[in-house]
């Protein structure tokens, strides 16, 4: 698919990338061929495939309808809808992952359309404009959930961030269905860093994750984050809470055992994610088997069987069964998979999923909706695993459209308070660390500014890496201090971005007010409301700007330095809401 | 500025003016008021300082193999290489630690501890917490619960009440965020401090502030939104604190840098000396890399032991010297122990069956062993203790109620460590 990719150029033709599904099932040698039939196919525009989707009003209010049931069952009202800047606002957010400028925002809440709302979200999601920073966010964010927010940072780490994060921005980019996405994920093969010669950056994944403790973090990860099992504690024991047992653990980690990661011979060499055969712990090829024990001490024997009983023969030679090939098989055709998408998109714009946590699924942790999951993992499935039609159905739902500003029936619907959600208002959360720096970028009004990707890149892990704490463990176990405490208000107070958002010079927010004609008195102070909040000041804070004014000695840079400060300090910049 | 804009930006709103001026004004006009203040507190410091506890919670990230440090077994096949050695207290220790055991007059180790998880990330938890991971209820941790009690008693302290150095140690639950750890790292460097503009103007950026915030918490959108307000709050009152200081380890002479090891570690429990000694309630300080599922003994003999012999040792000798020990509780544990089996890597895993932590000061009787484990270390032998035990004796040793009941964010009443018994053998 990369050869793909580069024919057509990063990000040129969103036509074609949107045919993903059917490509990957083409040989190479037909591409070019398919490519061209594609031209001349009919629901080539994006306008067209978005609009054609019939099905999309129906899933919608399917949506609606379950959720609906639950308010109806405990007597809830729901909240109004939120207001145009406010959506537009948690739109970008959770699309792109930033606010949007003041031009997007003003265009978004002038149009007098019925259907802008499903305008704008097509925009974000098809429009070629955007194509980079929705591969971007997204890019992020399976990063972070593959690999760790220091995956790849640390000494001794065989993991390439940057081909990690090559193979997801050509995944998102080109909209490669899910079900491929999560097979080359979970059998990559190759080299880990971008460059070299058989370069897969799928193989990130897995490449720290084989070699230790006989790959029981990639056993953990593959079923936790692909399938919704949490196994990692049946590796010692039976598990307290559910109805996953010890064997079934040795089982899912057979499929691993063909797998081992080579650090390169020299350190300019990239390290490799390769199957050989495996020879069985008691030395027979034909029957690889591996052993385990019992808490009583005694030794068990295991053989690859998928979780729900499938087994596969036993021979350890790859040529005869890669284990990991048949592994991907199954995981992708299982209902797992779809199930634990769903709670984890859901969730992404919700704030919630219908678990908790998101990613242990199964008949000891109740669902909250569980018809809606149910009806989402169905339709994901049926739409060839087409993510985007996913995070449209739940953008358009009336839920996600609702306000976060809760009534006298529904305040107590605070999945904080360790309820499950009921999802009849919009959860306040923080804005993730990456959000933030996205936003601030916007912010300073630096988002034109040419320098090139890679700097960009190495601009922002510098500053994000400042969040990132290790807990000293061999499974690499981190945690953010990115969390709403001190370290990051003194960073919104003091830090370097804010000090340069807030220094009034050329192309920053505060210079595109005071340059523009058009924004006098009032309004400059308007634009700043509109670019950090999505909203335009209120009269008392029109009276603060006013007073403001006074104590600068009408200086008005002066000015708007202080009130864009306060703006970008308070809670209502910092939270998605 | 003329008079009206003064009134404007003096008339705060949800903040006191005291509260911003004695922290913000530095040499102005209204820096006597602030002194009055400051004198006021100085009178009773004397009698506050007498009763003021804390504690000093040293991380063993990854799980140490107590077996090899508290409790050796060296006529066991799978006890290892290290041999005990005598110690100032009723006990025997690693002979690879033998700067701590001229200090075990001061210290006690608990054998018997015994605990279910074994997993990083539930250990870490259940042993931070006195609970057991659940999906709808959040519990706080040592430090959140420790200084949310203990912070009435310091009302002069402008840094926060938990801080954690060099680790990112466990959050404050259904408390809050305003009960969050601090984090610095072991130099001691606090980033953003600052301001690079006048005190005045930040108060008036301060106020206006408090007016936009106030405003959307009004709102009723959930509680993030009053959450910012108070952090914003504690972020102010650390701003120009003198007792930021405590944080300059570099200010120590180099002999005492010395004594501490000069590494992560020792500089963190350098600074939580300093930190204790300026009032802080909660100190954690992080020494990971315990997690030896192979080569164990060679990285605990000429790696981390020493490191730990050092500081710890050091700490120890210094709260005693100065008086400081008797209200300060130290505990020094991870997620749990080892295998006392030696696995095919020259390495111990993961073992919470039996194992043990190491407590002092505050009280506590010193210098025993409390408990003990079979002859091969794979059991406890008669009594044994869990996590929520261990917490209900801290918590005692700083004088804090058993009977404290918290209201958790599901509006069910937790009892402080679970409502278990503290260990009795500490307190005989």
């Amino acid at each position: 698919m990369r050869g793909y990719q580069q024919l057509f150029g990063f990000g040129l033709s969103t036509l074609a990338k949107r045919k993903g599904l059917l490509m990957s099932r083409w040989t190479r040698s037909s591409r070019f061929i398919a490519v061209l039939l594609f031209l001349s196919f009919p629901c080539l525009s994006t306008d067209n495939c978005f609009a054609q989707d019939s099905d999309l009003e129906s899933q919608i209010s399917r949506i609606d309808e379950l959720v609906q049931g639950v308010w109806d069952a405990y007597k809830i009202s729901p909240s109004e809808p939120a207001g145009d800047g406010e959506w537009c606002r948690r739109v970008f957010l959770d699309l792109l992952g930033r606010i949007p400028a003041v031009a997007e925002l003003n265009a978004f809440t002038s149009d007098k359309s019925e259907d802008k709302k499903k305008q704008l979200v097509k925009r974000l999601l098809y429009a070629d404009e955007y194509t980079e920073e929705y591969a971007r966010n997204w890019t992020t964010i399976w990063s972070n959930l593959l690999i760790g927010r220091t995956g790849g940072n640390a000494n001794g780490s065989m993991i390439s961030r940057d081909g990690m994060q090559k193979f997801l921005r050509d995944s998102f980019a080109r909209e490669m269905p899910y079900d491929e996405f999560v097979r080359q994920l979970v059998s990559a093969t190759g080299h880990t860093r971008p460059g070299a010669e058989k370069f897969n950056g799928a193989t990130n994944f897995l490449v720290d994750k084989v070699n230790m403790d006989g790959a029981a973090q990639a056993t953990a990860a593959t079923s936790q984050i692909f399938m919704g099992l949490q196994v990692q504690c049946t590796q010692c024991h039976n598990h307290p809470f559910n109805d996953w047992k010890q064997q079934k653990y040795w089982e899912m980690n057979a499929f691993f055992r063909q797998t081992r990661a080579f650090a390169g011979q020299t350190d300019v060499d990239s390290p490799i994610l390769a199957d050989q055969d495996f020879q069985g712990e008691s030395g027979n090829v034909d029957e690889a088997d591996l052993f385990f024990e019992l808490r009583n001490g005694l030794l068990k024997v295991a053989y690859p069987v998928f979780v729900d009983g499938t087994e596969i023969e036993k021979s350890g030679y790859v040529n005869l069964v890669n284990r990991r090939d048949k592994l991907a098989d199954m995981i992708v055709a299982s209902s797992y998979m779809p199930r634990v998408m769903v709670n984890r998109t859901w969730s992404h714009f919700l704030g919630y999923g219908f678990t908790k946590p998101i990613d242990d699924l199964g008949p000891h942790n109740l669902a909250s909706h569980p018809e809606l999951l149910e009806f989402l993992s169905v339709e994901f499935v049926n739409s060839g695993f087409d993510v985007k039609k996913l995070m449209s159905w739940i953008v358009l739902s009336r839920p996600y459209g609702l306000s976060s500003i809760s009534n006298s029936s529904n305040e107590s619907d605070d999945p904080q308070l360790g309820q499950p959600p009921r999802f009849s208002h919009f959860y306040l959360r923080q804005m993730s660390a990456e959000q933030l720096y996205e936003s601030m970028i916007i912010a300073t009004g630096k988002a034109a500014q040419s320098i090139s990707f890679e700097e960009q890149e190495a601009r922002r892990n510098r500053w994000l890496r400042q969040f990132a704490a290790t807990f000293g463990t061999d499974e690499g176990d981190e945690s953010t201090t990115f969390n709403g405490t001190i370290p990051q208000v003194l960073m919104m107070f003091n830090g370097e971005m804010i000090r340069e958002a807030t220094s009034g010079g050329t192309g920053t927010i505060i210079d595109q007010a005071l340059s523009d004609p058009t924004l006098k008195g009032n309004k400059a102070v308007d634009f700043l409301f509109r670019a950090g909040l999505s909203r335009d000041a209120t009269r008392d804070e029109q009276k603060l700007a006013q007073t403001f004014l006074v104590a600068r000695n009408g200086d008005p840079r002066e000015a708007l330095k202080d009130i864009w400060w306060v703006i970008m300090n308070s809670n209502e910049f910092i939270l998605v809401h | 500025m003329n008079s009206l804009n003064r009134n404007r930006f003096q008339t705060p709103n949800g903040m006191s003016r005291r509260h911003f001026f004695s922290h913000l004004a530095g040499a102005s006009a209204l820096a006597g008021s602030a002194l009055t203040l400051g004198n006021a507190f100085a009178a009773n410091a004397d009698i506050l300082r007498r009763n003021r506890k804390s504690a000093i919670l040293l991380w063993m990230g990854g799980g140490p193999s107590t077996i090899d440090l508290w409790d050796l077994k060296p006529n066991a096949a799978t006890g290892g290489p290290f041999k005990p050695i005598a110690t100032n207290g009723d006990l025997q220790i690693c002979e690879h630690l033998p700067m701590i055991a001229q200090q075990m007059d001061k210290l006690s180790i608990v054998r018997n501890m015994s605990t279910r998880e074994a997993d990083h990330m539930r250990g870490r938890y259940y042993m931070h917490t006195g609970f057991v991971p659940q999906p709808s209820i959040e519990y706080p941790s040592y430090g959140s619960v420790i200084s949310h009690q203990l912070s009435d008693t310091r009302p002069e302290l402008e840094i926060p009440p938990f801080i954690s150095v060099g680790g990112g140690s466990e959050g404050p639950g259904f408390l809050g965020m305003a009960w969050a750890p601090f984090d610095v790292d072991s130099n001691g460097n606090v980033r953003n401090l600052d301001m690079g503009i006048e005190p005045s103007r930040l108060t008036e950026r301060v106020q206006a502030l408090a007016q936009l915030e106030n405003r959307f918490v009004k709102d009723k959108r959930g509680s993030a939104a009053a959450e910012h307000v108070k952090v914003v709050q504690k972020t102010l009152q650390l701003l120009n604190s003198e007792q930021m200081s405590a944080f300059k380890v570099d200010q120590e002479p180099t002999e005492v840098k010395e004594r501490y090891g000069q590494n992560n570690f020792g500089r963190g429990c350098l600074m939580a000396r300093r930190l204790v000694e300026t009032g802080v309630p909660f100190v954690e300080v992080n020494l990971g890399g315990w997690d030896n599922h192979q080569n164990i003994f060679a990285t605990l003999e000429n790696n981390l032991l020493p490191t730990l012999d050092r500081a710890m040792s050091a700490l120890t000798e210094d709260l005693s010297q100065r008086g400081l020990l008797q209200d300060t509780a130290i505990i020094w544990m991870g997620e749990f122990g080892r295998t006392p089996r030696i696995n095919g890597n020259t390495g111990r895993d993961h073992w919470a069956r039996s194992w043990s932590v190491v407590v002092g000061g505050a009280g506590m009787k010193p210098g025993i062993a409390v408990g003990q484990t079979s002859d091969d270390g794979t059991s406890v032998d008669g009594t044994s203790y869990t996590s929520e035990n261990l917490m209900a004796t801290i918590c005692k040793s700083l004088g804090i109620s058993l009977d404290t009941t918290f209201t958790s964010n599901n509006n069910r009443p937790i009892k402080i460590a679970n409502g278990a018994a503290p260990i009795k053998e500490l307190f005989s």
